[in-house]
């Protein structure tokens, strides 16, 4: 029996909610980047389970478009991270506060 | 050498102004005297060598250069130095300018050879009379003395008022310096005057006379268009009675002042305050008869305006009268000769007033030998005694200083009127022609020459006579002056001798009368009428000759009761002193004129001072203060207004701005995550609150 998709997005939730919490209170940079991919791809398992709910592939291609787009903005984040640590020497964003008003 | 004239006056300024720039620190003491006596003696010898040329001025005239201006006629030579105000045209056309310009005709020839040569016997004279000065005044001395002297030759070569008026007010600039010589000594204990003292009174009575000297100056000016003395006097015919009158009354206020008249004669016996050689120079031989000068010079004008003439003679003839009285009973000698001085200065306004301008001159002449000599005298008198001036502390000096003795003899001699010294031929002259116009002035003039007489004779008799009068310190410092001193005094005793022959009477042969002969260019040149007065009555011989035995027995009868009060019968003064307290008091006090003045000239003057000086200090400075203080309140009034309003009200905003973006300020951490979870909150409540509302 097909597994329901309430429980996948259950899944998808749980996933996101990590992810999320996991960008709200990490301090280091590498962190909240791999937290956010976490919620990219809660986000693709969303697409892909109405994929399958809906019979519809257009949900699927979606994710695959949203992988190559996470993929560009990993290389552009660490880039930023590289560049961060270059300039002031950490990586944890707390520590990054020059817009403090 | 005429074309040399401007170096007359230019050498003793040279002097003074050499003297007066290095004298003090650079020059010796004898360096300072032979500079101050060169520069003088120097303008002598070009003086004379003028002068001589004056004799033979067609061939002058031939090679005049184009500064000089000949008039063979006048004997007179103008050089123009340059302009020295040009002032555009008048309402008429003519071209108003005042020229630097000197003149010299025989008036000028005979002042300038008098100024220069008994000016150069006193400086020599003062290069031993000032030997005991510290070097500093020596030089201050001699460099006021040379700039007196160029100051007193601009004014009696000036062939412009401007330029005599520069001069008169530089000659009493020099004479102001030079009472006050000893500026922090005391001149006279009873009255608490200073040098200084006397020096301001000498030179704010000479005030008096200079404003009428220049209103009279300016009178002419407008009158005449002019202010050349040979441009005023060519034209005196035409500027009428009542010019004439008011700028003859008005320059004899000026000379007034400077020749020592009454009302104004009060300074000069004060002015014996500064050194003997002073008074020899400024005040008896030179600068106080440049009113005298001044008044001759301007003869055409006054011969135009009778009354002034009158007012002239009158003037003089009292003075004359007055001031000798005073001489009297005076005790310090140089204060004699000073009242002697006035009562001379009178005698030549009298012959002036008379329309005998050639008698004036000539007593100016004359004068000048002999009072000089007198005074210079006085000065040796007074080196011999240490200082000492009161004739009752002196006595019996004859022995001790011949020199001085015989020159003095000879001095007053020559002023008493006794023949054939100087003063006699002047003073005759003078008399005889007071008595061609008046009687009565003539009456005056003696009974002024038998007090002449009078006191040159008690003068003589305390000083030279009797019984030593000084203490046994005084006598062991006694001695004749050294011979800088001693040769000036014998050449002044010679000229006070032969001086008065030049001015031998026409009417008594067998010498001509050199002096009116050479003076006649310029007073009968313009058809002045100074024989036209004495024509009222025939000049005869007889009379002439009777009045000048009088005139003889006059001065004579003088010396003969100077001689019993003082040498035979000296109970006599004494006595007569006790008998009439009142007037010997009076007299004593000189007429108490100087109190008079003070009463009726200074103290409302100084009450007017005073109130003057109070309207200053509580009025005028009331006002400027108020206006201050007023000025001061608003400030502090605007000055809170801008303080607590205009910048509160400006600073309020700040404040508003500042507190309200405080608030918006800390919710900008810059921490990203803070923002993240701000945004997670928002959406959740967005989200809640759509579901919130779609489960109703």
């Amino acid at each position: 029996m097909p597994v329901p998709a309430s429980h996948i997005m259950t899944f998808s939730l749980l996933l996101f909610s990590i992810g999320m919490i996991g960008v709200l209170t990490r301090r280091n940079a590498i962190i909240i980047l791999m937290s956010i991919e976490l919620m990219m791809n809660a986000a693709n398992i969303n697409f892909i389970a109405f994929s399958r709910q809906l019979n519809d592939v257009v949900g699927q291609v979606f994710s695959v478009f949203t992988i190559a787009v996470a993929a560009g903005e990993v290389a552009i984040g660490l880039a930023v991270v590289l560049a961060l640590f270059r300039n002031r020497d950490t990586v944890y964003v707390d520590e990054v506060h020059i817009m403090k008003g | 050498m005429t074309s040399l004239l401007w170096l007359i006056p230019l050498l003793p300024f040279l002097g003074f102004v050499l003297n007066g720039l290095l004298g003090a620190r650079v020059l010796s003491r004898r360096a300072v005297g032979i500079v101050a006596c060169s520069a003088v003696g120097l303008s002598f010898l070009l003086s004379l060598g003028a002068v001589a040329s004056l004799a033979r001025l067609e061939s002058v005239a031939a090679a005049a250069p184009g500064s000089l201006a000949v008039d063979v006629e006048a004997h007179r030579v103008t050089q123009t130095l340059y302009t020295w105000m040009a002032m555009g045209k008048s309402p008429s056309g003519a071209d108003l300018r005042v020229n630097w310009a000197y003149a010299l005709d025989p008036l000028s020839a005979v002042m300038v050879l008098v100024v220069t040569g008994v000016g150069f016997l006193i400086h020599v004279y003062s290069t031993g009379y000032m030997e005991q000065e510290p070097r500093e005044a020596y030089a201050r001395f001699f460099a006021y003395l040379n700039l007196f002297m160029a100051m007193m030759l601009t004014l009696v070569l000036g062939a412009s008022l401007a330029v005599v008026f520069v001069g008169w007010e530089g000659v009493g600039l020099c004479s102001y310096l030079l009472i006050g010589f000893y500026h922090d000594r005391m001149f006279d204990e009873t009255t608490k005057m200073s040098c200084a003292d006397a020096g301001r009174k000498a030179f704010i009575v000479n005030r008096v006379g200079d404003i009428g000297f220049m209103l009279g100056m300016l009178l002419l000016f407008s009158a005449a268009g002019t202010l050349d003395i040979q441009g005023i006097v060519g034209q005196a015919g035409r500027l009428g009675v009542e010019v004439c009158t008011a700028a003859g009354l008005l320059l004899f206020l000026g000379a007034c002042g400077k020749s020592a008249q009454i009302p104004l004669y009060v300074w000069l016996p004060d002015a014996m305050a500064g050194p003997t050689p002073v008074s020899a120079l400024i005040h008896a031989a030179t600068m106080v008869t440049a009113g005298v000068y001044v008044v001759c010079r301007m003869a055409p004008v006054y011969l135009q305006a009778p009354a002034a003439l009158t007012t002239v003679a009158v003037v003089g003839g009292v003075t004359a009268l007055f001031a000798a009285t005073i001489g009297l009973c005076q005790n310090d000698i140089k204060k004699v000769l000073a009242y002697s001085t006035v009562s001379q200065l009178g005698y030549m306004m009298l012959a002036a007033g008379c329309g005998a301008f050639t008698a004036g001159v000539f007593h100016l002449m004359t004068h000048a030998f002999f009072k000089a000599l007198l005074f210079l005298g006085a000065g040796s008198v007074i080196h011999a005694m240490s200082g000492e001036q009161d004739i009752r502390k002196m006595g019996g000096l004859d022995r001790h200083i011949p020199w001085t003795h015989g020159t003095f003899v000879v001095a007053g001699l020559a002023i008493a009127g006794i023949p054939p010294f100087a003063g006699f031929f002047s003073k005759d002259e003078i008399l005889w022609r007071a008595f061609q116009v008046s009687p009565i002035l003539w009456l005056i003039g003696a009974a002024g020459a038998f007090l002449t007489a009078f006191y040159m004779t008690r003068l003589y008799i305390l000083v030279f006579r009797g019984k030593e009068r000084f203490g046994q310190e005084t006598r062991h410092h006694l001695h004749e002056s050294p011979r800088s001193m001693i040769v000036p005094l014998a050449i002044l005793a010679v000229l006070s001798l032969v001086g008065g022959w030049i001015g031998w009477p026409e009417s008594m042969g067998p010498f001509p009368n050199l002096l009116e002969r050479f003076l006649a260019p310029v007073f009968e040149a313009h058809g002045a009428a100074a024989s036209s007065m004495a024509a009222t009555l025939p000049r005869s011989w007889l009379l002439e000759f009777g009045m000048m035995m009088l005139s003889i027995l006059v001065a004579g009868l003088g010396i003969f009761f100077g001689c019993v009060f003082y040498e035979w019968r000296p109970e006599i003064p004494v006595s007569m002193a006790e008998n009439s307290r009142r007037l010997y008091g009076a007299i004593l006090n000189k007429y108490y004129v100087d109190e008079f003045y003070g009463r009726v000239v200074l103290a409302p003057y100084y009450a007017l001072c005073r109130a003057a000086a109070w309207f200053d200090q509580w009025i005028v400075d009331g006002v400027v203060n108020a206006a201050g203080y007023l000025t001061l309140g608003t400030s502090y009034t605007s000055v809170g207004f801008d303080t607590y309003i205009v910048d509160g009200l400006v600073n309020l905003a700040g404040y508003t701005v500042r507190g309200t973006s405080w608030v918006f300020r800390t919710l900008q951490t810059g921490i990203v995550q803070s923002y993240a979870t701000a945004m997670v909150l928002g959406i959740f409540i967005l989200v809640s609150v759509y579901l919130f509302s779609m489960s109703r």
